[in-house]
């Protein structure tokens, strides 16, 4: 498949970060951004996209941008939407709040809940890599069963991580918010739609985007779309938008047929101890075809 | 035009916001300053201020909106205490790494554990290195002098850095008192609208609260920390421009009947009024004692303190906070206040009316008795002590 990125020569996340080659939030970014344009001003919590972006006296952000810590991007976005009002500057500006997955469902979950429950004009974006990446792949909420990571570690009588994932995005929705969605960069055009959508959206909105991390997931630094696509592929991720709460749950792209999960967890080091065991496969499978059935998505191929 | 109102402390504070015309306030209510939020809410509700609230779930989240919101150019007050604040710590440093002109109310409380609502500085005390100003009103005329010429301060191109006002709990905060303010027209005079010289604004992109690596992080902390030192100067230019407009006088120190002391007793808060009762009730006995009140405890006031106390033969501290394993945190600023004086008093602690433990004019004279005492042995020992403690009541630790 050929994909067309749209003319990039007003990037505002612009090159010269410290990113890790391949890194999915990266690029994730860098698609929110090319729908936000210019007069957007953002939130960002602690984390790999912070300490990558801005190192004193360089930044690669050609916007308004603000860090204050790691659990309250949502409540300083809320500060500065509060503001805009109050100065008359907010018609027209887009504030988001940009956090990793320890930022959104661990340590700042309190201030996203409190955020899109006031109803600020907040759009704020997990970037969901799936484990704490910027101390050293930590386990995290969001770390999913069966994964290794350096506190969940694969070993002679553990699986790794034993907990499956926290559905954050199903959390956010039952807030009753104008707008959930989740995407992944393999489908940008369904990510910038969506997007487009929470921007066009009065009031908050939440969008939670799978991006692999060649690091921290051991996969090849080529490989962070393909992944992407395979988590959808194979049902391990789900696209689905939610206007106004949980019970309008859409799912925005449903595969014909999904792939085994197994292509996707091959192509993880973090992984790989469970491909070893063909019974552990077979439980991972098991709990995405279960939820894939409850999403309405169809079988694996086959 | 000077106005009066008979109000309570909290809601003096609440009043200094209003005719500051701030723009955004976050809050979460924690006893003793829930009066502050539930003022500024009424205030809004009734058309008498135009400003966006923010009903935050947390203090933490207070504190950083209170950042997101001074970022993007706004005026910005709030209130908290004890816990409240405590939950703010992290958050603390970066406001004023940010030199962000914050104002925040402190009702001055203890600290967990036990629980406690009442009247004590640990709170306070544990931010002391957090960059801020911070201010110690006596009475709520004080409470909403400070707060207003706070915003003054904080905003000041010279100055740029947050700032608390600290005022006892229930002692002020929940007290009825007399307070003389001036009409809307004089505030806006004394306190024109805030210009920041940074914001988040989409016309002029800038990044704030980069990472910075060894390179640059001492560079930030010591820009800062002159900030903070150079502050005085400015602190005291808006003090004698407010006794000018408004009438009444502040100092970052305050001295009383300390020229010929043999003994100075120092304090802050609502303590110094009983304690210049003492020391005029103790002066007719022909007891040579003098008070220090301090206003300003960060930019800490080095050298008035020696120039008030340095006279006496002992400086005796009454302070309602204790860092456990050393002294009170005030023994530690004055005793360093002191340190390169080629001459210098005896300095003695005392601990008094911690969780709101009523101080009264027995313990001033306690006090007073006791230092005048080790200035007699040129000795004091033991260095800290606790005034009306009853260690037969203490619970038991572990055996």
């Amino acid at each position: 498949m050929t994909v067309v990125i749209r003319n990039t020569d007003k990037e505002l996340f612009t090159s010269g970060h410290r990113g890790c080659a391949g890194c999915g939030e990266m690029t994730a970014v860098r698609q929110v951004l090319m729908v936000a344009g210019p007069n957007t001003i953002v939130a960002n919590a602690t984390g790999c996209l912070e300490v990558a972006s801005t190192g004193y006296p360089e930044t690669a952000w050609a916007i308004p941008w603000i860090h204050v810590a790691f659990e309250n991007a949502a409540a300083v976005a809320s500060g500065v939407e509060a503001a805009l009002k109050k100065l008359g500057k907010k018609e027209g500006v887009n504030v988001l709040a940009f956090a990793g997955d320890g930022g959104t469902f661990d340590i700042g979950l309190q201030a996203l809940s409190g955020m899109l429950e006031r109803g600020h004009d907040v759009k704020f974006f997990t970037f969901d890599n799936e484990a704490y990446m910027n101390t050293g792949i930590q386990r995290c909420s969001s770390t999913p069963y069966g994964a290794s990571t350096t506190t969940s570690p694969a070993g002679r009588v553990s699986i790794g991580e034993s907990r499956p994932k926290k559905p954050i995005a199903a959390i956010a929705a039952a807030h009753e918010v104008p707008y959930v969605a989740t995407a992944t960069i393999a489908y940008f055009q369904d990510l910038q739609k969506k997007v487009k959508k929470a921007l066009d959206t009065k009031g908050p909105t939440f969008m939670h985007i799978f991006a692999p991390c060649p690091t921290g997931w051991r996969h090849s630094s080529d490989n962070a779309v393909q992944i992407s696509r395979l988590a959808v592929e194979t049902g391990v991720f789900i696209l689905w938008e939610a206007e106004g709460g949980l019970e309008n749950l859409k799912v925005t792209y449903k595969p014909k047929k999904r792939k085994p999960v197994e292509e996707y967890l091959k192509m993880q080091g973090r992984f790989r101890h469970i491909l070893k065991k063909p019974e552990l496969v077979a439980e991972i499978q098991k709990m995405v075809d279960e939820k894939c059935e409850k999403y309405g998505l169809p079988p694996v191929e086959g | 035009m000077e106005m009066k109102e008979i109000i309570r402390g909290n809601m003096a504070t609440a009043l200094a916001a209003k005719m500051a015309r701030v723009d955004v306030v976050p809050a979460f209510p924690i006893t003793p300053s829930t009066l502050f939020p539930e003022k500024i809410s009424e205030y809004i509700a009734n058309g008498e201020l135009d400003a966006e609230m923010i009903l935050v779930e947390s203090e933490h989240s207070a504190i950083s909106a209170a950042i997101g919101a001074s970022a993007a150019g706004a005026r910005v007050a709030t209130a908290t205490a004890s816990q409240g604040l405590a939950l703010m710590h992290e958050v603390l440093f970066i406001a004023s790494a940010m030199r962000l002109p914050i104002v925040m109310a402190i009702g001055n409380r203890a600290l967990s554990g036990p629980i406690n609502i009442w009247a004590d500085h640990s709170d306070t005390m544990a931010e002391r290195d957090t960059g801020w100003m911070q201010f110690y009103a006596e009475n709520n005329q004080e409470a909403f002098d400070l707060m207003l010429m706070a915003f003054r301060i904080a905003e000041d191109r010279r100055v740029l850095l947050p700032a608390m006002v600290g005022l006892d709990a229930f002692t002020l905060t929940h007290t009825m008192e007399p307070v003389d303010y001036p009409s809307q027209e004089e505030v806006d005079d004394f306190l024109p609208p805030y210009q920041p010289p940074y914001t988040l604004d989409v016309n002029r992109p800038m990044t704030f609260g980069s990472f910075a690596t060894p390179e640059s992080y001492m560079e930030f902390k010591w820009s800062h920390t002159r900030a903070l030192e150079e502050s005085p100067p400015v602190i005291d230019e808006i003090f004698e421009e407010y006794k000018k407009r408004f009438g009444r006088e502040y100092k970052r120190v305050t001295g009383y009947m300390t020229e010929d002391a043999d003994v100075i007793i120092v304090a802050m808060g609502s303590v110094s009024g009983t304690l210049r009762e003492a020391v005029r009730q103790m002066r007719k006995d022909g007891i040579r004692v003098g008070a220090v009140k301090i206003t300003t405890f960060r930019p800490f006031p080095f050298k008035e303190i020696v120039e008030l106390c340095g006279g006496a033969k002992i400086v005796a501290i009454a302070e309602r906070a204790i860092s456990p394993g050393f002294a009170g945190p005030l023994f530690g600023e004055i005793a360093g206040a002191f340190i390169n004086q080629p001459s210098r008093p005896l300095i003695s602690d005392f601990i008094i009316g911690l969780g709101g433990r009523d101080v009264t004019l027995k313990d001033f004279r306690e006090i007073a008795s006791t230092a005048l005492k080790e200035a007699e042995e040129g000795r004091v020992e033991p260095l800290v002590k606790w005034i009306n403690i009853n260690p037969e009541e203490a619970p038991p630790g572990g055996e």
